[in-house]
């Protein structure tokens, strides 16, 4: 069976990084802070998110390709050719490495839409879920990993201070970074089950195992969602893209759907209003939650949001200090990429943490 | 020929050194299987008259009585069972169709025997249920797609307005026994058990006794074929509305209260004179198709102003999915349905053994069908028929069941022991009679106390089940059937479960 249809429970390490007014910074700090939890990952998978990596290219989607073999390039661009406009397209600059064992064929797209491409109406984005998804499931050795604007995932099997390596992720400016550090509890050769997981512009990386994704995966069908990556990351990616982009919830709702309060905890609320509005949310939006252990860093090309299940069976902290905002597994990686942090905060369980990126004027 | 004497299904076993000849057997089973022998200073049986109830046994003091099954053999073999061969020497004296009660006992496969659950090890903490909270908080009814509300200085105000839904504290409703099918101590036993815990109860077609009323608030009234006891009245005080189109154990057949159980509450309850027999349409004569369905479904909204949840009840049957998806689209709020192993007070043998089919089944094609469409969230499904232990619920709710209907169950917690003599009315336990003499037998408060017992009992083993597999809220268990491996199944019944095959990782 393809490595691809395998759903890896995993233990991991998370961080991210975000500029507080925009401003780009080097792939460096986020390299330096994931490989301080070398300890949470075994080598079986790393990979990096970063948004505003693309500013000469930033009005087009982007999309970074992986194929097992060279057959399935000519059937990929044919189709791309057919539903856009490729205004660029090269390999993924890589770095030789010896330690690598498994290397697949790595490429980026930027895309433009064609003026007929709408279809009955839908929107630009329900458009490219469609086509990553079509690509997805029906081109063999096929793979869009990652499919937003202005912004890019790169991941693989390796240790992180090797995917970094490879992808030579220094050499990247952007003003958000998000990094993984993957401990499978199988092994798998297949780099698109490496985090972060991306639609859209949509990342996210997860440290967890969803014991509901039987339930999430088959709620986010009703609309249209249909996971076929078997990776639980994915059941939370569409979740945010429903929930936020489709249904229009800010992420503090968005908090309490994912990991909603306790019915103890909703009747305890005093304002009798936002009680019924909690009950209401559950009650419709049951099947959203998210159960079992869960850490997660999700961002987007505005926000950084970080968050754990409702119980906290993940790790998850979080701080700030001049110039950044950061959330980690760990204290200790977000220590070493700032000397003058005053404290770090342990996140609250089930209650995200959101970061919006101020820019500059 | 010669008419053939019936052989006893069983006989009583009375240890003469420990009878002390109280009589207590005599006058107490309504078959009148004990008799008191003055002369001999003997009590003697007439084990042709045992249904095997067991009472006996029970209210022995001595524990002189055994009831055990008649060792006397005909030469039974594969193909022609003692029950056939008995049935036939019954037809052939009779000419009639052979009743039983309860649900289907036949050998077919029973689909829960053949699904395990999952739990967690190393990857994902299991919870313990004693010390972290555990949610089986339900609700029936239907669910809009989604939340919409204006925020405004940090203030919410709902704009989607939520239909109507049952709220339980656990997935698990007394399912529909009529007034008349078991006596009012056991529904009152019921009504207060589903009251005290959080669940509800449901009248079955026989109506709604003034005696239930303080319990109406947690019922679902059945506006069945008869439309017995169906008023206005009726219909506001229930929690819900539920429309009988057909039962398990007798799908596409209706029902026949025999007049002399027709008493003058019965008679009362379901507005109906005294002593007449209650007939139950097999179909509703308003509904012969689906658009009927739809109308009865709104003239009952309308009724009561949108204010309750409208559910359908159907048996399980081959064409169960797209009937149920029918059913949603004409509006109801639930489904509920009712497989082949759904019990019953009176029904065919030949119809409860060989029509319909098994609800495991039924739940799998109907959920995923629902889904497939994209209405899964117009309507809960509740399941029925069988239900023996808490695993059976949690696998029927893993399937995609929103909650379970137990009906023989519940009225084991009373007593029941299953003789299957209900269409007889002359159940010991004063459950399936309306007889006063029997039914003073079943005190409702310690009756309430029992049937409240299981559903707690069942509870906190879902709870335990829930907590092995990581999961703190039964709704991240519904419709998952990533949590459930079918073992000793063949590909094309995994196919329609829906779910993996043990050994079969994520």
């Amino acid at each position: 069976m393809d490595d691809r249809y395998i759903k890896i429970p995993s233990g991991c390490g998370l961080s991210g990084i975000m500029s507080k007014n925009g401003g780009l910074f080097s792939g460096e700090k986020i390299i330096i802070s994931i490989c301080n939890m070398k300890e949470r990952g075994n080598g079986l998978g790393s990979g990096f998110a970063s948004y505003g990596i693309y500013p000469e290219f930033k009005n087009y989607w982007c999309f970074h390709i992986m194929y097992n073999e060279e057959r399935a390039i000519n059937i990929t661009e044919n189709y791309l050719k057919e539903k856009f406009k490729i205004i660029h397209s090269e390999p993924i600059p890589t770095k030789k490495l010896n330690t690598l064992s498994f290397i697949p064929l790595l490429y980026r797209y930027f895309l433009d839409f064609k003026e007929e491409f709408i279809e009955n109406g839908i929107s630009e984005e329900d458009f490219i879920i469609k086509v990553v998804m079509f690509i997805n499931r029906n081109i063999e050795n096929s793979f869009v990993f990652s499919s937003g604007k202005n912004m890019g995932i790169f991941k693989g099997v390796g240790e992180p201070d090797e995917i970094a390596e490879f992808y030579r992720i220094y050499d990247y400016k952007g003003y958000i970074w998000v990094s993984h550090n993957r401990f499978p509890t199988n092994t798998v050769g297949w780099w698109g089950g490496a985090h972060p997981f991306g639609i859209l512009d949509w990342s996210v990386v997860h440290n967890g195992e969803i014991s509901s994704y039987g339930i999430n995966r088959r709620y986010l069908e009703n609309f249209g969602y249909f996971c076929t990556l078997f990776t639980d990351t994915e059941v939370i990616t569409y979740l945010f893209d429903l929930l936020h982009r489709k249904h229009g919830h800010n992420f503090e709702i968005i908090g309490n759907i994912l990991a909603s309060p306790f019915w103890f905890q909703i009747e305890r609320v005093e304002d009798e209003d936002y009680r019924k509005f909690l009950k209401i949310l559950r009650i419709i939006y049951g099947p959203c939650l998210i159960n079992g252990p869960f850490s997660i860093i999700v961002a987007n090309s505005e926000y950084m949001i970080g968050m754990t299940d409702r119980i906290k069976l993940r790790p998850l902290v979080y701080g700030e200090d001049e110039e950044f905002y950061y959330i980690s597994s760990e204290e200790a990686a977000i220590r070493i990429v700032s000397k003058e942090i005053k404290k770090t905060i342990n996140a609250e369980a089930g209650k995200p943490v959101i970061f919006k990126v101020k820019w500059q004027k | 020929m010669a008419k053939v004497k019936r052989i006893s299904e069983f006989f009583v076993d009375r240890d003469e050194s420990k009878c002390i000849r109280c009589q207590a057997c005599v006058r107490m089973c309504s078959n009148d299987v004990h008799i008191y022998d003055e002369e001999g200073d003997l009590i003697r049986s007439d084990d042709l008259k045992c249904v095997g109830c067991h009472f006996c046994e029970e209210i022995c003091p001595t524990g002189a009585i055994t009831i055990r099954r008649n060792q006397s053999e005909i030469k039974e073999n594969y193909h022609w069972k003692k029950e056939y061969v008995y049935d036939i020497i019954k037809q052939a004296e009779t000419g009639g169709v052979i009743l039983t009660g309860m649900g289907c006992d036949k050998l077919y496969k029973n689909y829960f025997d053949h699904i395990l659950l999952n739990a967690s090890q190393v990857t994902n903490p299991s919870i313990d249920p004693l010390r972290e909270p555990m949610e089986l908080k339900t609700f029936i009814g239907k669910k809009p797609d989604k939340v919409e509300y204006n925020i405004e200085n940090g203030k919410i105000s709902l704009k989607t307005e939520i239909p109507p839904q049952l709220e339980l504290e656990t997935p698990i409703i007394f399912t529909a026994m009529s007034f008349g099918s078991i006596s009012l101590n056991a529904l009152k036993s019921l009504a207060i058990a589903a009251k005290n815990f959080g669940t509800y109860w449901n009248t079955g077609e026989g109506g709604l006794p003034e005696e239930l009323y303080p319990y109406a608030d947690r019922c679902i009234v059945q506006v069945a074929s008869g439309r017995f006891g169906v008023n206005i009245d009726y219909l506001e005080r229930a929690a819900a509305i539920e429309i009988k189109i057909g039962q398990g154990a007798k799908p596409g057949i209706g029902g026949h209260l025999p007049g002399e159980k027709v008493s003058e509450e019965i008679s009362r309850t379901r507005m109906i004179p005294e002593s007449t027999d209650a007939l139950s349409p097999a179909p509703h004569h308003d509904i012969y198709s689906i658009e009927d369905l739809k109308q009865l479904i709104f003239a009952l909204k309308e009724a009561t102003q949108y204010k309750k949840p409208v559910g359908v009840k159907i048996a399980a049957v081959h064409n169960v999915a797209p009937i149920a998806s029918g059913i949603v689209r004409a509006g109801a709020d639930y489904v509920a349905i009712d497989g082949i192993r759904g019990g019953t007070g009176a029904a065919p043998k030949v119809i409860r053994d060989n029509v319909g089919i098994p609800i495991e089944i039924a739940i799998a094609v109907v959920d995923t069908r629902l889904r497939e469409e994209g209405i899964r969230n117009k309507a809960s499904i509740i399941a029925a028929g069988g239900f023996r232990k808490s695993s059976d619920v949690i696998k029927a709710i893993a399937l995609g069941a929103d909650a379970v209907y137990i009906g023989t169950a519940a009225l084991i917690s009373l007593g029941c022991h299953l003789c299957q003599k209900c269409y007889t009315g002359k159940c010991n336990w004063g459950i399936a009679t309306q007889d006063p003499y029997l039914t003073k037998r079943l005190n409702p408060e310690i009756g309430a106390k029992r049937a409240y017992n299981l559903l707690r009992a069942w509870s906190l083993e879902i709870k335990e089940m829930l907590g092995g597999m990581g999961i703190n809220s039964i709704e991240s268990l519904r419709g998952n059937r990533e949590q459930l491996r079918g073992i000793d199944l063949s590909d094309m019944e995994l196919k329609y479960l829906g779910i993996k095959h043990v050994g079969e990782a994520w």
